[in-house]
């Protein structure tokens, strides 16, 4: 189910986003976080505690929305435009964890 | 003499002010923030394509909103604005910047920091699970994006943004649970003297309690909260708190937004060697400044909410005050005594929202020990506890080292101030004895190209 509910503004272009391989519908202007979590109900696994995580400051001071392209590179979510075509993972590609890098 | 060279961090009221008296002097400062467009917090802007009119968006404060956007696309060709672009480290007289792919570090001969504030929060057993949100958060996703941040939503904690997000909430047909304020109400006609500074806010806040009441959702005063239900999978299914009453009750929901009002974003003033002096009103070390935005440290200055918590209108004052002090120029004295009253009359206001919506300070040490304190990295209250036994630490950096309270992605901006809390109380000190967690370089977590590099 998802998790956001869209109140208004619906009135905008779809874009359809690929998150971990499957398509997303969103609209244009959308956040990340807003396309993930209009069609879902969380963003990735806390790697620290058995809970999944939806984000929690939505202004960039938390950290805790970071997905990922499939190329490695780390997005916040809440502050990403969510683009046409964009693929995106929601678990870090590779190994290696830097925890607060 | 070569035109001093000035960077501002932060283009919300205070920046946008500071940058407009840089101009009008005939300079050109350079404006810096992390932000996709101007307008900082209170007055941030939606994407381009969204169409909802300044009245939907801003209410009462629509007229300022444009005022200050306007103001600032006036100001793009006069300054040099680098939006998307992070300040993370002060240093040598440099400003340390990345953004998604350039790094630099800019020389200055002044600078001010205009950086705003974030949600202070208390934690509540559970609130790592999806769906719990800050206050901000929550206000955020629906002037941004037009979206609630789920189908039931409680607001639990307290402060003036409680009741505002809430009511605008409703007023965009989001379903509002309850409203559960921690404060007590009898506070509220305590503060009444210092909150007659400013009739009209009080006015609107007074008006806030009426939209509420009239959409029928329920608001509570001088609650306890006691845990955010819900599971690992699915999130937040609901909220326990003491009523008033002292009875235990529960809630449904599938979405908390959750904070105690706001706390400053001091990392930059840190960084800038700013010296620091504790604040017995809100609990919190702020960095100290005179009456027109000087810090300890020459050429730095101060500004805002960044500063001190005094809201949007006297950030707009402040950040006026803090460019014009200095900048060698003649300046209206007049104007300079009518700004420093205006700060303090918003000053005083800040005094009385402090005792109307006091921290509430004794439900750090009344957090369970299975209850995470750190969001980042799961640290429960239990685990700063065990530490605090084994070594005797009493100091919140020394805590901090020990059990990673503090050290994780948000750098302690959302467990410090209740850390701090838990370990005075434990330890039978006032909270100023434990001291604070310093600002460290960086600020935020570097774009990953650059951070790699490090
Ligand atoms: C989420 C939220 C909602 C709020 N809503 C209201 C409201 O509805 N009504 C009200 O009266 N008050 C509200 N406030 C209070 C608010 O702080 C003030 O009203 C007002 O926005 C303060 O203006 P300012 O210029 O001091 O800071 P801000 O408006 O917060 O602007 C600070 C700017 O600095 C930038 N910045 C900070 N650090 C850095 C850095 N290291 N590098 C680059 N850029 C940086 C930020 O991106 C931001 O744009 C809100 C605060 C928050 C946090
Ligand atoms: S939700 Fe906090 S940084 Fe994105």
């Amino acid at each position: 189910m998802s998790r956001f509910v869209r109140l208004g503004e619906t009135d905008r272009p779809p874009v359809t986003l690929y998150v971990d391989g499957a398509p997303v519908a969103a609209l244009e202007g959308d956040t990340l976080m807003v396309a993930l979590l209009s069609g879902g109900g969380t963003l990735r696994q806390s790697e620290f505690g058995p809970e999944k995580r939806a984000g929690f400051c939505l202004m960039g001071a938390c950290q805790d929305c970071w997905v990922w392209t499939e190329s490695g590179d780390r997005l916040r979510a809440c502050s990403t435009l969510a683009a046409s075509g964009q693929r995106v993972v929601t678990s870090q590609p590779g190994a290696s964890w830097p925890n607060h890098v | 003499m070569a035109e001093p060279r000035i960077i501002i961090v932060g283009a919300g009221p205070s920046g946008t002010r500071a940058a407009e008296a840089c101009v009008a002097a005939g300079l050109r400062p350079i404006v810096i923030d992390e932000g996709r467009r101007d307008g900082g917090q209170i007055y941030r802007r939606q994407p381009d394509n969204f169409t909802r009119p300044y009245r939907k968006l801003y209410g009462t404060e629509a007229g300022r909103a444009q005022a200050l956007h306007e103001t600032f696309d006036g100001l793009k060709g006069a300054i040099d604005y680098r939006p998307e672009t992070l300040v993370w480290n002060i240093a040598k007289g440099h400003v340390w910047t990345a953004s998604a792919t350039v790094q630099e570090a800019i020389p200055f001969d002044a600078l001010l920091l205009c950086t705003g504030a974030t949600d202070r929060l208390m934690p509540v057993k559970g609130w790592q699970f999806a769906g719990a949100y800050s206050l901000g958060g929550a206000q955020v996703a629906l002037k941004s994006q037009a979206v609630s941040i789920g189908h039931r939503v409680v607001f639990m904690g307290s402060g003036p943004l409680l009741y505002l997000v809430a009511s605008q909430y409703v007023e965009a047909g989001a379903e509002v649970a309850a409203v559960l304020d921690t404060s007590p109400f009898g506070a509220r006609l305590k503060a009444l003297p210092d909150l007659l500074a400013m009739p009209s806010v009080l006015w609107n806040g007074v008006a806030l309690t009426r939209t509420l009441k009239r959409a029928g959702v329920m608001v509570q005063h001088g609650v306890t909260p006691v845990e955010i239900m819900g599971d690992a999978e699915s999130g937040v299914g609901g909220v326990r708190f003491f009523a008033g009453s002292g009875r235990e009750e529960t809630i449904a929901c599938d979405a908390v937004a959750m904070g105690h009002h706001l706390r400053p974003e001091t990392q930059l003033a840190d960084l800038a060697r700013c010296a620091f002096a504790f604040d017995p009103g809100t609990r919190q070390w702020l960095p100290e400044r005179d009456d027109d935005g000087r810090s300890s440290v020459a050429g730095v200055y101060l500004a805002g909410d960044g500063a001190k918590i005094l809201g949007a209108r006297s950030a707009e004052a402040s950040g006026r005050l803090a460019a014009l002090g200095d900048l060698g120029l003649p300046v209206d004295k007049g104007e300079m005594t009518s700004l420093r009253s205006e700060v303090g009359q918003y000053a005083r206001f800040a005094r009385g929202l402090a005792k109307a919506f006091p921290w509430p300070a004794r439900q750090a040490p009344a957090l369970p020990d299975d209850a995470i304190l750190c969001r980042c990295e799961g640290v429960t209250a239990g685990d700063l506890r065990a530490v605090m036994r084994e070594t005797g630490a009493q100091e919140a950096n020394r805590a901090k080292a020990f059990s990673r309270v503090g050290m994780g992605r948000c750098q302690g901006r959302y467990c410090g101030l209740a850390a701090a809390e838990l370990i005075a109380a434990e330890a039978g000190v006032p909270v100023e004895q434990v001291g604070r967690l310093r600002g460290q370089a960086p600020v935020k977590p570097l774009p990953i190209a650059i951070g790699d590099g490090q």
